[in-house]
Order: C-alpha cells, then structure tokens, then sequence
C-alpha cells in the first residue's frame, strides 16, 4: 500500500509552524501539511488517541486542539461597523459588545472569499477570525473593499495561539484555570479574563466541532504557548481530555455540517447553494455580493448541497462523483468519511435540487462502482440540549 | 521496531509468509490511523506483482494493497470486513489474503524482516 501520510520529522520548507509545533512533534503527532501548514492529524494510540478516540472524546468528554493556523483581522474606528458590513454578508448591526456571529466574505458574484466569525469587542471594534489557507487573500481583501471608511485595519494573525477546547466538558476544564464566569458566557459570545496567569485574554464561546466549548487567544511565543497547553491537558486529566488533531476536527465539523473553505464553500459557489441562508441578510444595507445573489434568488437554485448517508459498503470521499439511480452523472461529493460517534459512513454533495429531497435514492461512484446512498437531513449530528 | 523473520517485505508495506498469506505491516497501519474498511477480491481472483489487489481505508485515508508476488486468491479472512480494526491491533497476526504463487521464487527478491526495519527508518527520516 502507499503511505502519503508518513510524518518527516524535519518540516518541509516554506511550511508554517505554529508555536505549539515543537510540542506535537513531542506528543507523538502525526503531522501533515495543511493549507501551507506544518498541523499535527492526530496524535498516537499510545496516549489514547487517533482520529477515532480524539472524535469521540470531543463528543463526550473534552479535546483540545491547536487552531493557532486561523487568522484574525481587526478592525476599530468611526466607521468599523460600517465596513463589517460592507464585506460581511451577515448583519454586524446586531451584534452586541461581547457578541459573535458566523458570516462569511463574499465575491461581487455572491460567492465565497472565506467564511468567518464576526466579534465585536468594543463600541467600534471587530475582530474577524479567518481561514488559514486563506489569511493573506482575505486580509488583501479586506483592505482593499474597506479603504474608504474610517477605520484601522491590523493583521493579528501572528500574534495569537489560538486554542479550542471542545466538548461537554469543556467549561469545566477551562473554568480550572480562569476567573472569568464562563456559565455566564453564552454560546458566541466572548468574555475577557486572567487565564494561567495571563491578564486580559479573550474567551470566546465558538468552535469548529458541533459542541460546547471555547475558543481562547493567548499571547503566540512559544513558552507561554507550551505552558498553556500543558496546563489545559493536567486541569483536564479528571475529564478525560486528549489532544486533538485535524483528522477529529474534520469528522467532528462533518457530522455537524460545518463548511470547509475549499469544500463547501468556494469561489465558485454562491451562499444559496451552499444553504447558508440564514447567515445571509439581504435586508441589511448594501453589501458586497448582494445583487448578484438578488439575481441569483430570482434564476432559482440549480444545485444545492445535501446530507448523504451511505446504504451500501464504501466510504464516500472528497471529490467522488454522484449517479443518479440510473448511473448518469448528477453531482460530487465535497466531503466524505466515516462518522465516528454517529458510526455511519456520512457526506455532503452538490446535487441538482429536483434531486435532494429527503430520502432520495442516489449513488456515489467508488472505485469504479455506484454504492447507494440516501439523502439524509444535515447537520448529521445536533448535541443534545442542556437540561 | 521488530518486524517478524518469518516473512518478506515490499516497500508498499504489505508482508507476505512463505506459505501465501498477505497483510500489511505495522508501520502501514500507524501511517494510517483507525481502519474502518479492507476491500478484497474474491477467491480465484489473479494478482499481479505490484498491481492494486484491494484497499484499506482508515478514517481519514484510502490506500491501494499492492501485490508482494502474482499468484491465484485462494482464501479471504472476511472476518476483516467486520472488523478491520483487528488490523491496528495486530497488523502481522491479521492476514487479508491468501494466494497460490505462479512462481514461488519470485517471494526471494522481496525485502528481509532487517532490511523493511532499515527502509522504513529510512522512510521515516529517522
């Protein structure tokens, strides 16, 4: 068989590290390049984990994950909201002091330079976290459609290591090591508090994994990065925590139908396929995208991405193409993999609308073959609610 | 990382025994992570040296199985198909096929137990 996955224990050239990178070499990780990025996939059974053990503790219990690969874009000044919402395609507006919301970049043609979350810290302060395959793009972006409002722009994508702690268990865990409130903290919104001894660090109650958790920014040298993490995995050692790679982040975000830039989303795909409506306000002042997705809503959509579980044996991949049941050729898959708490071999497709309902029967070509496969009802997954 | 000496290696990570029986070693299943799925032919199935004969799929990964030597399918341990995971738990005691080689000298050209060690240190980067 091929082994593509080996990890060289020297990192390639012109592959960013983050400053937790010598630390998952140490862990035993399995790393890999991803967008540019030298990131740990998952880290040894030996200590418990793999892509299976690591889903399902975030399921469960708790995981932490280095997500210092994300960017982030800040934006303050007189006229900061009024920028947010030129670019952004949900509405800023609302956001309170404290307050976060997913939106996303977009293209004049309605589609996608990136998906982000929206934080408003201060009266007239924003910071967008971004894609890291996509932080200089967005950033160019952002300067360029926001030159003619008052406002600073500052790229703080370096400054931060930015750590997810995730699960039911993850308030818990965090609230070992900080005196801010954090049951106070409801679900995207964001608190400031001392956190291992560090003053003032931004706590945002946001995650990439359909579960409870918290996002947390601290400063990104490498010592105050280690002793960090370290600390997070000893207050968690009573839940059970695990370190957590990008193999678990992506099943986790999958059978929550989170999007993946390059996946889901792209440059080529508008926000109504891509079924995000909901973060989309057309009702809000103009904002880049806007009237080609007015014209776009009156075309009708064309094609639309669906949940599928697969019936037959075989894993539906990334790219894999989908039959109708005839066997003619109708769409492809963006994303693909076994489900580890769900234990079902789960995807999400492009196919055309006529044929996404609910219960349609369609195939997905694997190796050659049509394995059958159902359109399901996405997210796969929903955590249950908080009694 | 000792690797049994009662058996030969490719640089695909696939072993193969004197008697016939295919699998793949322990440092193809910690490359790939959780096993989820083995994909194998049917019995009286031919295979060729270096062709796909099946696939090992983990959780994040698909991967062609490479055949060590050509030969004729004679068995398929299809307790894999229900649990593939017996592969990352005992990847040199978890054969997928068994085969009948068309000239069983051609297994002589394949790797010792020593020399798959001294490759996949190689490999990697050790």
């Amino acid at each position: 068989m091929s082994v593509a996955e080996a990890s060289p224990s020297i990192v390639p050239k012109n592959v960013r590290k983050t400053a937790l990178n010598a630390v998952h070499r140490q862990m035993g990780a399995k790393m890999v390049e991803f967008n540019g990025w030298d990131m740990p996939v998952e880290y040894p059974a030996s200590i418990g984990c793999g892509i299976v053990n690591e889903h399902m503790a975030v399921r469960t219990g708790v995981g932490v994950f280095d997500v210092s690969h994300m960017g982030d874009i800040r934006l303050a000044g007189r006229e900061a909201l009024a920028a947010v919402q030129h670019i952004s395609m949900n509405d800023a507006s609302r956001l309170a002091i404290g307050q976060a919301q997913y939106s996303a970049l977009l293209y004049p043609q309605g589609t996608f330079v990136d998906d982000i979350i929206v934080h408003r810290l201060g009266e007239d302060e924003y910071l967008l976290v971004i894609n890291a395959g996509t932080r200089e793009k967005d950033f160019s972006w952002v300067r360029d459609n926001t030159r003619q409002f008052d406002c600073k722009l500052e790229h703080l994508s370096d400054d931060f290591t930015q750590i997810a702690i995730q699960g039911p268990k993850a308030v818990d865990l965090l609230q070992k090591l900080t005196d801010a409130n954090l049951s106070a903290v409801k679900f995207y919104w964001v608190t400031r508090g001392t956190l291992s001894g560090l003053k003032n660090i931004l706590l945002g109650r946001t995650g990439y994994t359909a579960e409870d958790g918290f996002e947390i920014y601290i400063p990104s040298d490498e010592d105050t990065s280690a002793r960090v993490w370290y600390e997070i995995l000893e207050a968690g050692k009573d839940f059970g925590v695990v370190p957590c790679g990008l193999g678990a982040r992506n099943t986790l975000r999958l059978e929550g139908n989170l999007s993946l830039y390059g996946h889901e989303i792209s440059d080529t795909i508008n926000v109504w396929e891509a079924g995000l409506d909901r973060f989309c306000k057309m009702e809000k002042p103009d904002f880049i995208g806007r009237a080609a997705l007015e014209q776009a809503k009156a075309a009708g959509l064309k094609k639309t991405l669906v949940g599928l579980e697969m019936i037959d044996r075989g894993i539906a991949r990334d790219g894999y193409k989908v039959l109708d049941a005839g066997g003619r050729e109708i769409g492809y898959v963006t994303s693909g993999s076994p489900a580890p708490f769900l234990k079902k071999n789960i995807a999400l497709a492009y196919v055309p609308t006529e044929q996404a309902a609910i219960g349609n029967t369609l195939l997905v070509e694997i190796r050659g073959q049509g394995v059958k496969a159902q359109v399901v009802p996405a997210p796969f997954y929903k955590r249950p609610k908080k009694t | 990382m000792p690797y049994p000496t009662d058996r030969k290696y490719t640089k695909e990570h696939e072993w193969i025994t004197p008697d016939g029986a295919i699998g793949i070693t322990t440092y193809a299943q910690d490359s790939l992570g959780d096993i989820v799925f083995v994909e194998l032919p049917k019995v009286g199935t031919e295979i060729t040296t270096g062709k796909s004969f099946g696939t090992v799929e983990s959780v994040k990964a698909v991967s062609d199985l490479y055949a060590p030597v050509s030969g004729t399918v004679t068995a398929v341990n299809e307790a894999l198909a229900t649990a593939p995971e017996q592969v990352n738990k005992d990847a040199h005691g978890s054969w997928m096929i068994k085969i009948t080689p068309k000239n069983p000298e051609e297994q002589n050209a394949l790797l010792s137990a020593a020399d798959y060690d001294k490759f996949v240190s190689e490999e990697a980067g050790h």
